[in-house]
């Protein structure tokens, strides 16, 4: 099936060309056909969607107009809490949870007449980059199925770019949407922190975790952002000022913008077909307007360093609530303590239990100083190389992945070499500031290459601005030909 | 750097309940891990900092107004054990 | 050896806020189990804390009540340990950064009023409740742990002094003041025996004239101030016991034993705790400028060091000054009603404190329904000062007023109660005495002193105590002198 975008098919939903169960129904068809191959989804909540399709085709019908999204199958990354769905963010820890509420998101999603199609696999408690460390299995990616997809948001972004959804929301704490977009082709993107509510988004790193749209098109993605961000007084870390017009830029071209080329970005380490793809599209933009050049941002060099000590340090604290009392797996113990080890032990998967170990080192007595400290002003370093970079461009672009979607297992062994997939990403988490990804081609073998566009605080217009032209230079219509691996 | 990990007492702090062989495991990856990650220290004369919100949020405050709590049977509902209205745990240690 | 005792205390205070630190749930005591509680204060995966602007007001009136500064800039940070009844495994607390510094207390001990230094006030919130069942019959790991979470998020003010104080004694008088102060401020019910208020101390000892501070030993569970004086007594005797016997003093938490009155050695919550403090992310920082500051400071009520120099400077002396401060509101009221209303401050002080608080314990009243108004008191004072009814007088006449017989003014004339101050009538009286009496005259008239006195009683009979006896003297020395 040629895979509808929101815009699209809202145009239909509303001049009754297609009813949202019919919209529906093909997103359902499609899962039935991928699921077994790619395992993008951990519920799929059929009752529940069809419920929300047949409420928005009697509103639509009636004229109450919802919103972009009215009547728009979406899927939920698992670590977005559902009332009464059950959320267990790929750990064995939380197996069977049914939470007693909604996070902000979802709310905001049901108020936009959205239809929830289920819960989307993911690295367990979003750790990962791979979508392979989840206690139900991996997910695979649509365009090769002996290859994941990224992670961790990977089963949101196996589900846009197989069909089976028509947009998602994904988590990125350092990179999680940007990474596993990239490398299913679709487009990802990490808002500004702050602007959407983490509130029901079981915490990885609460400075850096970010809730973002996964779609199939620069304006789906704006669409979508426009659907969920604002201020919800349930978060303490929520924006409270004003919000721009996300789609205020879209369409104005790049003529006289500066485009900043990251030189930390590229070279060794990254893919030729990766590199070269890049280049080329940032020499499309030099013709269509822009003034490149390169930006040297030398901090970049250590920012994974910081971030594999303040993402595992402030995780070690987020899931310590995992307890054994109030929820979730318990295994037997004589004491409280002998129980909440072994229910620990046994709840968590290997990555978890080497970030919680890794944190707790970072923030124990006679090591706080020279780890978590040092990361801290590293991450302050990093900013100021933003601000800098910014006082003299507009935007800055490299590649979102040093490399195409690898194979399943290739680096399950060597975690240093899984966190380098997320070396091009983290550095806008540890600052804050949106960042997008969009596919601009396949590599020789055909696999997806992403191109990540990053912009200052609060810079989404100007973000999608050149987003929406990289999305036109690129011309980027592949479909995963799943049939032929599923053959 | 080479760095010293006293892996037991950190798992210990972390309620992490690992076997011997599992400990040794997360002990070589962690250095291998710290060693990367101690290149934070090439930074230089960076003042002590407290990470800011990228938007300068401060003063979140909530008004003191009552919101209606959870259904207990709900709560309840979810612990692995519960009775007469109170989650169940085995006893402390120090009692 | 002679040794000095260093003490420091911790107060934790409960704030008596509508709903608890960072959730809307609603703060109480004695609800049934597991009814006041939400994702947030249970710690579901995905909620997020919001601080409850009404605690942040409270802990800055605390902090403006001893003297503290506020500090332009605090943050929360996360402290790090597992224990059952602490939802999230970690307290949402501050550690370098609190919101309240260097403050003091006055605090006197039979009559010695010493200033105790205040480190700190930082705010943090409470834990659920354990409680401990066994259940017979089986002899091994039988027993369980019942969690009410009821607590849980409950706006705390932990209150900690510098380590300035050097006795038991002392230790109970930091604590009595520190709750009047926090009652007054009506930020907590600071009940002890609720545990709203909840006292710890630092108890460690050296020899005199040495400076660095001895090893310290942390004492815990004290419900009243009784048991927080003998506590800090044990610890001391325990630790100069040890010491002389050459042993040594291990740095520990000990708990107070009120039935066997001592302090026993208790498991640390995580062998060597390292709690890994580090800035709660969830949180943003707080900014406490002048309007803030000045907002809650203009709520704050007169408390008692500021009243009692008030009523010394009004004319009474220290001691009945700390009485009449110590008194209820309305007894105060009445005080200052009295005052306003001309009478003198000894006087209408006297009063309220004496025979007033007197009658309100015979009758078992409450003060607040006291049926005597400060124009009333003046009244009756300035009938005495006027000489218009006598002192012992005056007493029948408040009770007359509060038995509801009208003004003072009335009851006197009513109960006849009013002293005989017209010369006329008072020098008729003394003549027909004198007259009587000629050889008791004659004899004062020699000079014998000692008579007078049976003279003015002679005339008071006459009059029935009426008489003004200043006046009746008078008149006697007049005859004597023509
Ligand atoms: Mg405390
Ligand atoms: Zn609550």
């Amino acid at each position: 099936m040629d895979a509808p975008n929101i815009a699209t098919a809202g145009e239909k939903l509303r001049d009754g060309s297609l009813t949202a169960v019919q919209l529906l129904d093909g997103v359902l068809k499609r899962a039935a056909d991928t699921e077994a191959q790619i395992h993008a989804y951990l519920t799929i909540d059929r009752s529940g969607a069809i419920a929300a399709a047949e409420t928005a085709d009697r509103e639509l019908a009636a004229g109450v107009d919802r919103g972009p999204l009215h009547g728009i199958p979406v899927a939920l990354k698992d670590n977005m809490v559902t009332r009464g769905l059950e959320t267990t963010a790929s750990s064995e820890i939380l197996s069977g949870y049914l939470p007693p509420y909604d996070a902000t998101v979802v709310s905001r999603l049901r108020e936009g007449g959205a239809v929830i199609v289920g819960k989307t696999n993911l690295d367990e408690f979003a750790m990962g980059s791979s979508t392979e460390n989840s206690a139900y299995g991996p997910t695979y990616n649509p365009w090769d199925i002996t290859r994941i997809p990224g992670g961790s948001s990977g089963g949101s972004a196996a589900a846009v770019a197989a069909g089976s959804a028509l947009v998602g929301l994904g988590s990125d704490t350092g990179g999680s949407i940007r990474q596993p977009a990239a490398l299913t082709g679709v487009v990802g993107m990490k808002p500004t922190y702050g602007t959407v509510s983490r509130y029901g988004l079981i915490a990885f790193a609460s400075s850096l975790d970010q809730i973002g749209p996964l779609s199939r098109t620069v304006l789906d993605s704006a669409l979508t952002l426009k659907a969920i961000w604002g201020h919800d007084p349930l978060d303490a870390t929520s924006y409270r000022g004003e919000y721009p017009d996300l789609l205020e830029g879209i369409g104005d071209g790049v003529e006289g913008l500066k485009v900043g080329v990251v030189k930390e970005l590229s070279g060794e380490g990254y893919e030729s077909d990766v590199d070269e793809r890049v280049s080329a599209m940032v020499d499309q933009l030099g013709r269509a307007g822009a003034e490149v050049a390169e930006v040297s941002l030398p901090t970049f060099d250590i920012a994974l360093s910081a971030y594999y000590l303040i993402a595992p340090a402030e995780c070690s604290a987020n899931l310590a609530r995992f307890d054994g009392i109030r929820y979730g797996l318990r295994e037997d113990g004589e004491t409280t303590e002998e129980m909440m080890s072994r229910t620990r032990a046994s709840g968590f998967g290997p990555e978890v239990t080497r970030r919680i170990l890794l944190g707790t080192y970072a923030l124990s007595a006679g090591y706080y100083d020279a780890f978590y400290g040092q990361a801290q002003r590293v991450r302050s370093a990093i900013r100021d190389d933003f601000a800098r970079a910014y006082s003299s461009v507009d935007v800055l672009v490299s590649p979102t992945s040093p490399t195409v979607a690898f194979k399943a297992g290739e680096r399950t062994d060597d975690p240093l070499a899984m966190y380098l997939s997320d070396i091009c990403t983290i550095p806008s988490n540890l600052s804050g500031d949106p960042a997008i990804s969009v596919p601009i081609g396949l590599d020789s073998r055909g696999l997806p290459i992403g191109f990540q566009v990053m912009a200052p605080a609060l810079g989404e217009p100007m973000m999608y601005r050149v987003a929406s032209v990289v999305e036109q230079l690129a011309g980027f219509d592949a479909q995963p030909s799943l049939e032929l691996v599923a053959g | 750097m080479p760095v010293e990990i006293d892996i037991a007492h950190v798992a210990r702090l972390a309620r992490l309940g690992l076997t011997e062989p599992e400990l040794d495991h997360y002990r070589d990856q962690l250095a291998v891990i710290l060693e990367h990650a101690a290149r934070v220290q090439e930074l230089e004369g960076e003042p002590d900092v407290d990470v800011t919100h990228p938007l300068g949020v401060v003063n979140a405050f909530r008004p003191d107004e009552v919101r209606t709590s959870l259904d207990r049977e709900e709560v309840l509902g979810q612990a692995p054990e519960a009775r007469d209205g109170y989650f169940v745990v085995p006893p402390a240690l120090e009692l | 050896m002679s040794w000095e005792s260093v003490i420091g205390i911790e107060v934790h205070v409960e704030l008596a806020t509508n709903s608890k630190m960072f959730c809307g749930c609603a703060v109480g005591f004695g609800e049934p189990p597991n009814t006041s509680v939400c994702p947030t204060c249970l710690g579901l995966p995905g909620a997020l804390p919001v601080p409850n602007q009404v605690a942040l007001d409270s802990i800055i009136a605390i902090g403006l009540a001893f003297d503290c500064s506020v500090a332009p800039t605090s943050v929360f940070h996360r402290k790090n340990y597992f224990y059952a009844d602490l939802p999230k495994n970690y307290q949402i607390s501050q550690f370098d950064a609190p919101i309240c510094l260097e403050g003091h207390l006055d605090v006197t001990v039979d009559g010695q009023t010493r200033r105790v230094g205040i480190e700190r006030a930082h705010m943090e919130e409470d834990t659920g409740k354990s409680s401990h069942v066994g259940d017979g019959g089986r002899i091994h790991g039988a027993s369980a742990t019942l969690l009410d979470f009821n607590r849980a998020g409950v706006p705390l003010v932990e209150i900690v002094s510098k380590p300035e104080i050097h006795s038991a004694a002392e230790a109970r008088a930091y604590a009595q003041s520190l709750r009047a102060v926090v009652a007054e401020l009506g930020v907590s019910d600071a009940r002890l025996e609720e545990g709203s208020i909840r006292f710890d101390a630092n108890v460690s000892i050296r020899p005199i004239g040495v400076e660095t501070l001895g090893t310290k030993v942390e004492v815990k569970n004290m419900n009243s101030f009784r048991s927080l004086e003998r506590a800090v007594q044990y610890e001391i005797d325990r630790q100069i016991a040890l010491v002389e016997s050459d042993g040594a003093v291990v740095q520990e938490t000990r708990h107070w034993d009120e039935e066997a009155g001592l302090t026993r050695s208790m498991r640390s919550k995580e062998g060597s705790s390292d709690y890994r403090y580090f800035a709660e992310p969830d949180l943003t920082p707080m900014e406490m400028d002048e309007a803030w500051i000045d907002r809650v400071a203009a709520t704050l009520p007169e408390l008692p060091a500021k009243r009692i120099d008030r009523y010394v400077g009004s004319g009474l002396e220290v001691s009945l000054a700390e009485i009449l401060s110590g008194a209820e509101a309305p007894i105060r009221e009445l005080y200052e009603a009295a005052v306003g209303a001309g009478a003198d401050a000894r006087s209408a002080a006297n009063w309220v404190t004496g025979e007033i608080t007197a009658w309100l314990r015979r009758e078992e009243t409450d003060a607040d329904s006291l049926p005597l108004t400060g124009t009333q008191l003046a009244e009756l004072i300035s009938l005495v000062d006027e000489g218009k009814v006598s002192a012992s007088a005056a007493k029948d006449v408040l009770n007359g007023v509060l038995d509801g017989e009208g003004d003072p003014g009335d009851v006197a004339t009513k109960r006849d109660l009013i002293q005989i101050s017209d010369a006329g009538t008072i020098e008729a009286a003394v003549d027909i005495v004198l007259a009587d009496n000629p050889d008791a005259f004659a004899s004062l008239r020699d000079g014998e002193e000692k008579v007078l006195g049976f003279l003015v009683g002679q005339v008071m009979r006459a009059t029935q105590g009426k008489a003004d006896p200043k006046l009746v003297n008078d008149v006697i020395r007049e005859r004597v002198s023509d």
